[in-house]
């Protein structure tokens, strides 16, 4: 989110209280910053778009990686060694097996910091007051002000809802 | 009850007794409590991580003699042709197996104790797996070459041979070593964030800023970032098992008297569990008393350790004892000679009666609770394993490789001081990377440790409550 209200709760519990007010009340673009997951909120683990990715990539590595024990020692290069096969499926599976993994760990890594918007050393979140305390012991709920539901009262609605402050992020539109 | 209401004793686990998290305050208070150590002064670490980068120069000086020269300098010979080096390979590749085992595989198993050490034994891992790659290269005779191990099109239009168990292991150990360091990073991603936001000078904080690539913790965020981790946790566990099956597969695959043998990939990886498990013992505890962190690495822990020590120590024992077996029960003349006399009464009887004592006999004194629980006894009893799991790497190696087939090319293995100087040379070297990581970076999970405690605390006051209102909703009605 990169305009809307900030509010920031003293505790996980007053977080949820409002976070699910929130819901009740209808708004759909919610989020929070806090030190460590809410699973309250983040709900159970789903298969994101990284899974997928992260599946393809082991499948195109392990593939990858035979392809390349096949290439080397049965095509390109066919070196007979006391009569063994040249395609030895057996022995090619090791490799493919680490090639599947190395695939996977390495686009996944990178698969998870795009989809987390990261790197970006640079956030409009970041120029508030205190916010650095959302990696410590604050949990911030932030209401985007694209939501359909947005007004500015929701503010006030926050602090009633237990907010110790409220913040504007970016100016109003 | 307020979530920052202080705890004196936090989380009774079901199964052990001690609690996993003593006298957790407020989240700030734990924070600040878990950073201090970043932020602090240590008066010894000037002395500490220069005696380390003293034997590390020594290390590097003889390597570098050892490429000049040749590794004529190593005692090595034939038929003893692998030694020393590949005994410090997989005995140093077997301790980078606790890392990503702990962090790994107790992940999947939700177990509580291994919040408080995981950063711990990966880091571990990593250090150890660099040591590790270092034996295989300079074993090669000419290092320089090493780059021919990875397939690369060349004008030779050679390739490496994959039907051989060695490359394996090359993919392997990269492999390992490239998840170790992803499954490290992305884990310290939100601690690096933590730090930023509480540095005490601004270079500081620019520096863990850049890090934490900028680390928000929005929901998004950690959302991503719990499923990718599981995932994470999900892949290295089988590659964990197969790092060492390939390492074990380098001996299996050989056709010598008391390598060939199936037992060989479930015996390695037990070995490096159980040598991993004592090199994080050695590390933690001295830790533990210098940063006085026993109230976040607690009794539990220790407890939890040794129980682990103990129980990878029984299935390395059984295999000590199977091997004789199935070595008399399969009727080969080498494999009995080797195995039932040889080993225990030949050249090297004395390394073969050290390895008994110290990785069957010593570590039953895990048995009793009270040296689980005290870190000095467990100290030791790393220590001895640690002895012991490296002299079994030398007996295996050596003794089969030194009375082969034909006695007429029968010959003993001494080490030279070279081979003796790179080993000591590794274990400096390890230290010093291993203090580096622990002044600059958090050593211990915030962010996990934090979210754990919210865990607890909630329990308790579920618990609470179900003990209150059960008898109030009428459901044990009757009883007084």
């Amino acid at each position: 989110m990169h305009s809307g209200i900030l509010a920031e709760f003293p505790s996980e519990d007053a977080l949820v209280r409002a976070w699910e007010e929130l819901a009740r009340e209808g708004y759909a673009r919610v989020t929070s910053f806090t030190p460590y997951v809410v699973r309250r909120i983040a709900g159970p683990p789903a298969t994101t778009a990284v899974l997928w990715i992260m599946l393809a990539a082991a499948l195109l590595g392990g593939a990858g990686g035979y392809g390349l024990e096949w290439w080397c020692n049965a095509w390109s290069y066919p070196l007979d060694v006391g009569g063994r096969p040249f395609h030895a499926a057996v022995a090619f599976i090791p490799i493919a097996f680490e090639s599947a993994v190395l695939a996977s760990s390495v686009v996944g890594f990178f698969a998870m910091l795009i989809a987390c918007g990261l790197p970006r050393l640079s956030h409009p979140v970041f120029e508030i007051d205190g916010f650095e305390r959302a990696t410590v012991d604050r949990f911030w709920i932030g209401v985007d002000d694209a939501d359909p539901r947005f007004e500015e009262g929701v503010a006030d609605a926050l602090l009633r809802m237990g907010a110790l402050r409220c913040e504007r992020l970016g100016g109003p539109r | 009850m307020s979530a920052a209401a202080p705890l004196e004793l936090l989380a009774e686990e079901e199964t052990g007794g001690e609690p996993v998290l003593l006298r957790a305050g407020s989240d700030a208070e734990l924070t600040d409590r878990l950073l201090a150590p970043l932020w602090a002064r240590w008066a010894w670490f000037p002395y500490a991580i220069g005696a380390t980068a003293l034997g590390s120069a020594v290390l590097f000086a003889v390597v570098g003699y050892t490429m000049v020269t040749g590794i004529g300098l190593w005692g090595n010979n034939i038929p003893v042709a692998w030694a020393f080096a590949i005994t410090n390979f997989v005995w140093w590749i077997g301790i980078g197996h606790a890392g990503t085992f702990i962090s790994a595989i107790l992940l999947l198993f939700e177990v509580h104790w291994r919040t408080s050490i995981n950063r711990f034994a990966e880091a571990m891992t990593l250090f150890a797996v660099v040591q590790a790659g270092l034996f295989p290269i300079l074993h090669l005779g000419r290092p320089w070459f090493a780059y021919w191990l990875i397939p690369y099109p060349s004008e030779m239009g050679v390739w490496p041979q994959f039907r051989s168990a060695l490359p394996w292991d090359v993919v392997a150990v990269t492999t390992y070593l490239t998840v170790s360091v992803l499954f490290w990073y992305s884990g310290l991603l939100p601690d690096l964030a933590v730090a930023r936001d509480r540095a005490p000078t601004r270079l500081r904080r620019q520096a863990y800023g850049l890090l934490a690539l900028g680390w928000r913790g929005e929901l998004g965020q950690w959302r991503q970032f719990r499923v990718v981790y599981a995932v994470f946790a999900g892949i290295a566990t089988p590659l964990v098992l197969s790092v060492h099956t390939n390492v074990s597969f380098d001996f299996a695959i050989a056709q010598l008297p008391g390598w060939h043998s199936t037992i060989f990939p479930p015996y390695f990886v037990a070995g490096a569990i159980y040598s991993g498990f004592a090199m994080v013992l050695q590390l933690m505890i001295p830790a533990r008393r210098i940063f006085r962190l026993d109230d976040v690495i607690t009794k539990n822990h220790l407890d939890n350790m040794g129980k682990m020590l103990l129980v990878t120590g029984w299935v390395v024992t059984y295999t000590y004892m199977l091997e004789p077996f199935l070595a008399w029960y399969g009727h080969d003349p080498f494999e009995r000679f080797v195995m039932l006399r040889n080993r225990p009464f030949g050249h090297y009887a004395a390394v073969y009666w050290l390895v008994v004592f110290c990785n069957c006999v010593a570590v039953q004194a895990l048995w009793v609770r009270r040296l689980r629980t005290s870190p000095a006894g467990l100290f030791v009893v790393a220590c001895i394993v640690q002895v012991g799991m490296w002299s079994e790497r030398f007996m295996l190696i050596v003794t089969s490789l030194q009375r082969d087939f034909l006695p007429s090319s029968w010959r003993n293995y001494t080490p030279t001081w070279v081979d003796w100087t790179i080993l000591g040379g590794t274990i400096s070297f390890f230290l010093f990377l291993f203090l580096l990581f622990l002044r600059v970076m958090p050593f211990i999970p915030i962010s996990e440790l934090k979210e754990m405690r919210r865990e607890i605390v909630r329990r308790r006051a579920v618990e609470a409550e179900t003990v209150v209102r059960l008898p109030l909703a009428g459901r044990g009605g009757g009883r007084a």
